[in-house]
């Protein structure tokens, strides 16, 4: 006889069968004679029934919660579960970023994104508070960022201001000799434009807007739980489409979460998965199937979405740039900021595809930045060409091959999941717009305030790329 | 009680404006004298009663977004506003004089509101002390009026720290600027050199740069050059 609720099929007579079976259990344990287990120590099991489970607790994911319970038509309306891996975010990138918030991209939606972020940052106190609970502090710095072109890229990034100005964004275009007389530390050299963030762009500390995050989302009701998502059990059918072709649609109805350390595992029966793992997402997707089929078929197209290692070098330089300076994002690639009063510094630069570091750890390469960071930055500030390294870090990207943007909304095939992930270095600049957005999808079936169409999963099988030129 | 009462002093004429009819319903209705017998009147209603507490508190945050400001044009004297709040109505006349200085102290002026400062374009002396409101974020703001503003003092206000200190370079031609007890900057002397450094042309007032260091031990060289004898 069946046991347990797994179905490929049929959800009815299975099911049945299987209870039926728990009840004479049950009854069995309560009679004289046996001895009565009913009442096992569940409370560190999450529970069994959720609405929506959202896989992953990082930024994303605690964006996506706080909206849904902030949108839900009535108060406790909808169950969230969130579900984290490693309640010490030791690998998340969220508490890892370097925090920067900026308006400076090449798509309108990226640029709406971020100016949403800005005002929730701004009034994070209102949007974010909790009675009894001592007011967040962002630490916020809003001395914007400098993008740096060179003559071949001049012509790309004056169409992109045009396009942040009319989203609304404040950019200032500089030539090299007003950017000499605002920052003379700069050199020139190999510089035909730059364009400088004005308002609403900056660096604050991604650590504490997660914590500020977890303290609301708790407090409105959202239950979280420590563990890892093994198995989605699913069930599916066989449509026809209106042109009659063969579509099988797929929809999940548990999610086992196995325990930290243990082989302990709860089936959690939900109606909705999001999928906001991160550089991890990929492998949630996978245990949803989706990706099995045919190369070419829009059952298998994979998520594209690739965890990519970036470091990150803390150095001190006592003679180096001073209080006024912005994030710098050189033509090089190379970026670097300042960090606090006493003449730290911190940056990095993207690797090429070719120089991509093994993403399968954490460790530092610091020889990457003896030989790739420090010249292009030594060339740009003569300043830094005296400078010592003090620390330094690596983090994941949760990195989108396809076109370097996030991927928002539900699946084509398996109905009931939601992507929010992908955003390759961009993430937490625009989690809360992002949240809000998968939220009005879950809970109107349509986006309402920033239209992130463009994101959807489709465009992976429809071959659409909206490449986002600025990616630092 | 007392906090929240300290704060609305400069407010209080326009209170008793505003709220007459409250008054006259609880029946206390005195000449302008008697001030302080209002006051509690008030206040003892305001303990009993919600609704007076969030009447007031409505009438507190509509005066939030307005400016009670004391405005200099050029060549005139300042502009104040009358014992009730209210500004004379020759005001009116000089809408077309740009104004040269605005002195906003212990204003309720926040985000949205600078949009109002900020179309002064030919603003000189702008003064925010101890405006509870203007953080970082608002100081991000003041860059339109580079061409023009020579006097900021930001005296006093909790919420702005070195980092809202470090967008003030855009304002190239500020000679004068005060940034003397700002409780949030993390350290005070490094700061002021580190705005000085940032802006070579501007006098920085208002922190001492010894402030935070310890005097050294001056008693160790008499030490070494002239043991204890034994």
């Amino acid at each position: 006889m069946a046991h347990t609720g797994r179905t490929a099929g049929r959800l009815g007579e299975g099911d049945w069968d299987g209870k039926v079976s728990e009840i004479k259990k049950k009854i069995k344990s309560i009679l004289p004679g046996r001895s009565c287990d009913l009442l096992q120590d569940t409370s560190h099991l999450p529970p069994e029934h959720s609405d929506v489970v959202i896989v992953g607790g990082g930024v994303l994911g605690l964006s996506v919660a706080y909206w849904l319970k902030k949108l839900e038509s009535r108060r406790g309306a909808i169950r969230v579960l969130v579900v984290e891996r490693d309640h010490t975010y030791s690998q998340a990138s969220t508490g890892l970023s370097v925090g920067g918030i900026c308006q400076q991209f090449s798509l309108p939606e990226n640029i709406q994104l971020s100016l949403f972020s800005a005002s929730f940052l701004r009034n994070i106190n209102e949007y974010l508070a909790v009675v009894d609970a001592p007011p967040l502090d962002l630490r916020f710095s809003p001395s914007g960022y400098l993008l740096l072109a060179s003559e071949k890229d001049a012509a790309a990034m004056e169409s992109n201001v045009k396009v942040q100005r009319q989203v609304g964004a404040k950019i200032s275009l500089m030539s090299p000799d007003q950017l000499r007389n605002k920052f003379p530390w700069i050199n020139t050299e190999g510089v035909a434009l730059a364009s400088y963030g004005m308002e609403d762009e900056g660096w604050f500390d991604p650590w504490c807007l997660l914590q500020g995050l977890r303290r609301k989302v708790q407090s409105l009701g959202v239950l979280f739980c420590q563990g890892e998502v093994t198995r989605f059990v699913s069930s599916s059918q066989r449509m026809l489409t209106t042109d009659d072709k063969a579509v099988v649609l797929k929809r999940i109805h548990k999610v086992h979460v196995k325990m930290d350390c243990s082989l302990e595992y709860q089936p959690v029966e939900c109606a909705i998965v999001v999928n906001a793992a991160g550089a991890w997402s990929a492998q949630i997707a996978a245990l949803a199937g989706i990706g099995e089929g045919p190369p070419g078929t829009l059952q298998g197209t994979k998520l594209p979405v690739e965890p990519r290692k970036r470091y990150v070098y803390v150095w001190h330089c006592p003679q180096g740039p001073g209080l006024e300076t912005p994030l710098v994002a050189d033509t090089s690639g190379a970026y670097f900021r300042r960090e606090g009063l006493g003449s730290n510094y911190l940056g990095g630069r993207s690797p090429t595809e070719q120089e991509e570091p093994d993403p399968a750890n954490l460790e530092v390469d610091h020889d990457f930045f003896q030989d790739k960071v420090w010249p292009h930055l030594a060339l740009r500030i003569p300043a830094f060409e005296t400078l010592k390294v003090q620390s330094a870090w690596a983090s994941y990207y949760d990195y989108n091959t396809f076109d370097q943007n996030g991927v928002v909304g539900p699946h084509p095939l398996v109905a009931n999941m939601y992507f929010a992930t992908g955003f390759s270095g961009h993430g937490l600049q625009q989690a809360p717009g992002v949240g809000r957005a998968v939220a009005e999808m879950i809970l109107k079936g349509r986006f309402q305030t920033i239209d992130l169409s463009p994101f959807l999963f489709t465009r992976f099988y429809l071959g659409e790329k909206i490449q986002e030129n600025n990616i630092i | 009680m007392a906090a929240p009462w300290a704060s609305l002093r400069l407010v209080a004429p326009m209170w008793n404006g505003r709220i007459r009819g409250i008054h006259r319903l609880g029946g206390a209705v005195a000449p302008e004298g008697n001030q302080k017998k209002k006051r509690t009147i008030l206040q003892l209603l305001t303990n009993y009663f919600y609704d007076v507490e969030a009447l007031r508190d409505y009438l507190l945050q509509r005066e939030m977004y307005k400016v009670h400001e004391k405005n200099r044009f050029r060549d005139k004297e300042w502009i104040r506003p009358d014992k009730y709040g209210h500004f004379s109505q020759e005001f009116w006349n000089f809408c077309v004089v740009p104004v040269e200085a605005v002195d906003a102290s212990d204003c309720d002026i926040n985000y949205e509101g600078l949009d109002n400062l900020l179309l002064l374009k030919e603003l000189q002396s702008l003064s925010l002390q101890r405006c509870s409101h203007v953080d970082d974020w608002c100081l991000s703001r003041l860059y339109p009026l580079a061409d023009s503003l020579q006097e900021l003092s930001l005296a006093g206000c909790p919420r702005v720290s070195e980092r809202g200190l470090a967008c003030l370079h855009h304002l190239r031609n500020l000679r004068r600027l005060d940034i003397s007890d700002l409780p949030a900057v993390s350290n005070p002397g490094l700061t002021q050199i580190l705005v000085e450094e940032m802006l070579p042309n501007c006098e920085v007032v208002g922190v001492d740069w010894a402030e935070g260091l310890k005097s050294g031990p001056e008693e160790q060289p008499q030490d070494t050059a002239s043991p204890v004898p034994a």
